[in-house]
This record gives C-alpha cells, structure tokens and sequence, in this order.
C-alpha cells in the first residue's frame, strides 16, 4: 500500500488518481498508524513553505514522518513536498525543513537571467545527473529507471532547491540548471508534477512504487 | 529550456464538446472525456474545458465529466466558465482542475482574483479576456462577448496580473473562428505589458499559424484551439513536428 500524506495541503485528487492508474493500492490518510504500516509514502503539497512547514508540525506528521523515514520506508515528495525534505526555506522569512536531504530552498531568481517569467511554469526536459554515492554512477536513480533522455515533466514554481550538492538526481535548464530532483538513500524528492507529466511521469510513480529503496 | 505549449480547448454544454464560430451556430463534436483522453495520448500539453453551460443541472454533469475525465487523464486542466466566486473556485478544483480561468466573474467582482490567488496561490489563477478592437482601441468584453464593458484591455490585464493571475489567456475575438493566424498585434501588446505566461487563443486555422505565432512573438508561451483539432484539420503530432522543423522548442 503507498500512502499519501494529507495534512491539509493542496488538492491530492490528481495525485490519488495517477498511483491507482499504474496499479498501486493508495490510501490519503493523516493517520500516524496508516501512515506507517504503508510500504510507500509520499509527501505532496502546493503553497507557501511557511503554511505546510506548521501543518506538518501541528499534525505532528513531521516526527513521523522522519521516524518512518529512518526505518527505510520509501519515501518521496512532490513540489513543496520535495522542498520540505530539505533542510531550510528562505521564502517569506526563515523556515526549518525536515532536513532529510541536505539542501536550502531558494527564489529561482536568484540564479535565473532577469527577463525570465517567474514562476518556471511548463514542460521541460529532465537531465539526470551523475550519482558520486550510487553503486553504479552511470545508472540513473531507480525512480528514473524508465526516463529517456529528454524526456519532458510538468514544473510549476517560483523556488528551488539550491545547495543540495552531489544529491541532485535531475536538473531541468531554466535559463539556469535548475534542481528538478533530489535524493539520499531512502528518500527521493521531485521537483515537478509527475502526477501531471503525462506517461513520463506514470513511468516515474511506477518506479517509485517498485522501489525496496535500496541501489540510491 | 521549457517547452512551448499547445492547448486544445473544449467547450462544454450539458455534458458535450461544442465550438462556436465568433461565438455563434454551435455543434456538437463529442463526448469531453474521451477527446480528452485522445488529446493527452497525442502530446497535448494541457486542456482548457470551459462549461458554457447556464443550469444548474448542466453545472452538476460539467463536474461529473471534470472528475472522470481528472481520473484518466494526467495533464494540467484548466477549467473556466461560471467562474464567480471562491465556492466555484473549489467546486472545479476539488474535481481535479489546476487551474480555474475567470473571465466575467473578475469584471464583475474586482475581489475575486485577490482572493482566490491568496487562497489558491497565483498559479492557480488564470485570467481570460475576450478582447475586440472597437474604433481602434482593444476593448474588454463580458458574458461570452456578447457585452461591451468599455475597458481598455491591456490595463485590465496588467490589473489582474497585479491583483494575483498567474496566467492570461487572450482570446482576440476579432480572430476567433476566422481561422486566419492568431492575433499578432493584440497578443504582442499584452505580453510586452505583463511578465506571467501569456496563451494566444482565437485564429488558428493550419499548423503554420502557430509557427508564425512564435517565430513573432518569443515571449508567447502557447496556443490554444478548439475547431481544428476537433475537426481533425490538424493534429498534435503534426503540428508539434513542423514546429520542431522550424526550431521551436515542443515536448
């Protein structure tokens, strides 16, 4: 059973519909006791760092979920989702993450030539990296198992995750590489809307749900 | 770089696909959910429903197809179309929409688009304006174009741009269903005035209209159609390789 984090952020219909259409059994629960026995989690969210940063804390979602973390359990997150798995946000201010991968959350403006819109909204091409941890550097991360080069994904955001250093799976070039997904051992973080990425994106929910978590 | 985006649009009356031409004479194409689906497999990059629908019973099967079509289909889906206020707002998303288009509801109630952008965040808001020259001047139309509101249409989008959209949707009324290229002039006015992404819509009548819509215009970042792609006239895949052909940058 995959699980979906529902802490009260963001609409998870597309999300629900896209694990069940690649076969996964899913369940959106806040529950602590589900959320647990699940064999995959995955951490959504859509807004700003600062309002889902307190959700989690209040529903006390974020202990558990570095506790579930820790046993090995999968576990990946979803645009705002992958920016709280990081371990700081300067957006509106100062906001602690989960720090379950090291990285800072930071304004794409910072990095991309003026003139560029913003938010970075649209398909573009995931670049997968070169992985210094992994057993086999040249093979890209499990989740990505099934991406071709050039393979395109659907982003929409106005911030990134900047110092995420050799844990950096997929880049997408926005005037600028720009992080598209992180990944330390267990945990996984995307960038972009996989739910939204058409068959690229099934290809990548699949692979995560076939996952042990292990080969990272 | 990112992708230029090709958006086919589905009009939306008690439940099926209609288009019409300048608005007038509708007819019946197909059944939402299964264009829908037909779309996503051939590269379209994300689908507009607007719901022309008055009733409330056609409110009610305009949901039900958002839903089925939001369980098969796993592209971005905007949805306008008696969009007035945020219980609207959260009827469609809670359906499986990402983005709501407003249009009349945004001339008529000036809060709706800073509320719905604070709630629902910029992204989530697309502005749609129907925009016709009157006597040399862009002027703003309301209720489907069919009412004048005498504002200039530039203004009103910076306005709403700066009240919170995250998108425009421009539909040049003087091009719609003429099927003689998009609106150069009008669309290149309004992307030198805001910096979120701009989508043409009304005019396109072969794939080199959308060639020219961005050899023209760079700072376009899609186009949308209806007639021609139901209509078989031309398809996705065809059109996303002339545009390749020529250099532009397509998923």
């Amino acid at each position: 059973m995959i699980a979906i984090i529902d802490y009260g952020v963001g609409n998870l219909f597309s999300l629900e519909h896209s694990l069940m259409a690649v076969g996964a059994q899913v369940c959106v629960t806040g529950e602590e006791r589900v959320l647990r026995e699940a064999d995959h989690v995955i951490l959504p969210g859509v807004g700003a760092f600062g309002d889902a940063a307190r959700k989690l804390r209040e529903t006390r979602l974020d202990a558990v979920l570095k506790q579930i973390a820790a046993s090995g359990t999968p576990v990946m997150g979803i645009c705002l989702g992958m920016q709280l798995l990081l371990d700081i946000s300067y957006e509106f201010g100062e906001h602690p993450g989960l720090g379950l991968i090291p990285g800072e959350v930071r304004p794409i403006s910072d990095v991309i030539p003026a003139g560029l819109k913003i938010p970075h909204i649209g398909w573009n091409a995931l670049r997968l990296t070169a992985r210094r941890f992994s057993p086999d550097p040249a093979l890209p991360h499990p989740i990505f198992k099934a991406v071709e080069p050039g393979d395109c994904v659907y982003f929409v955001h106005s911030f990134y995750g900047a110092k995420c250093a050799d844990h950096v799976i997929a880049t997408t070039e926005y005037g600028a590489p720009l992080t598209a997904a992180v990944a330390k051992d267990n945990v996984c973080g995307c960038q972009f809307h996989p739910e939204k990425s058409g068959d690229v994106g099934l290809r990548i929910l699949k692979a995560f749900c076939e996952w042990d978590g292990e080969g990272a | 770089m990112i992708t230029k985006r090709i958006i086919p649009c589905l009009d939306v009356k008690d439940g099926r696909v209609v288009k019409g031409v300048n608005f007038m004479g509708l007819a019946d194409v197909s059944s939402p959910v299964s264009l829908a689906e037909y779309y996503s497999k051939c590269g379209a990059d994300e689908l507009v429903f607007y719901d022309i629908t008055a009733s409330a019973e056609g409110r009610g099967l305009f949901t039900d197809i958002l839903r089925q079509t939001a369980e098969r289909v796993f592209i971005p889906l905007t949805v306008g179309g008696g969009i007035n206020s945020l219980e609207d707002f959260d009827r469609v998303l809670k359906c499986g929409a990402d983005k709501v288009s407003v249009n009349s509801g945004a001339i008529r109630n000036p809060d709706l688009i800073p509320a719905a952008a604070e709630r629902y965040g910029s992204q989530c808001v697309v502005i749609s304006a129907d925009v016709k020259r009157v006597d040399g001047a862009f002027r703003v139309f309301a209720k489907g174009g069919r009412e004048n509101t005498g504002m200039e249409a530039v203004s009103w989008i910076v306005r709403c741009v700066e009240n919170g959209a995250g998108e425009v949707v421009l539909n040049s009324m003087d091009t719609d269903g003429v099927k003689g290229g998009f609106d150069l002039e009008m669309l290149s006015a309004v992307c030198e005035a805001v910096n979120v992404p701009v989508i043409a819509s009304g005019g396109a009548g072969c794939a080199e209209d959308f060639v020219k819509l961005f050899e023209a215009l760079p700072r376009v970042d899609a186009g949308l159609a209806a007639s021609i792609f139901h209509f078989g006239e031309v398809t996705i895949p065809d059109l996303k390789r002339a545009l390749r052909e020529r250099g532009i940058n397509v998923r």
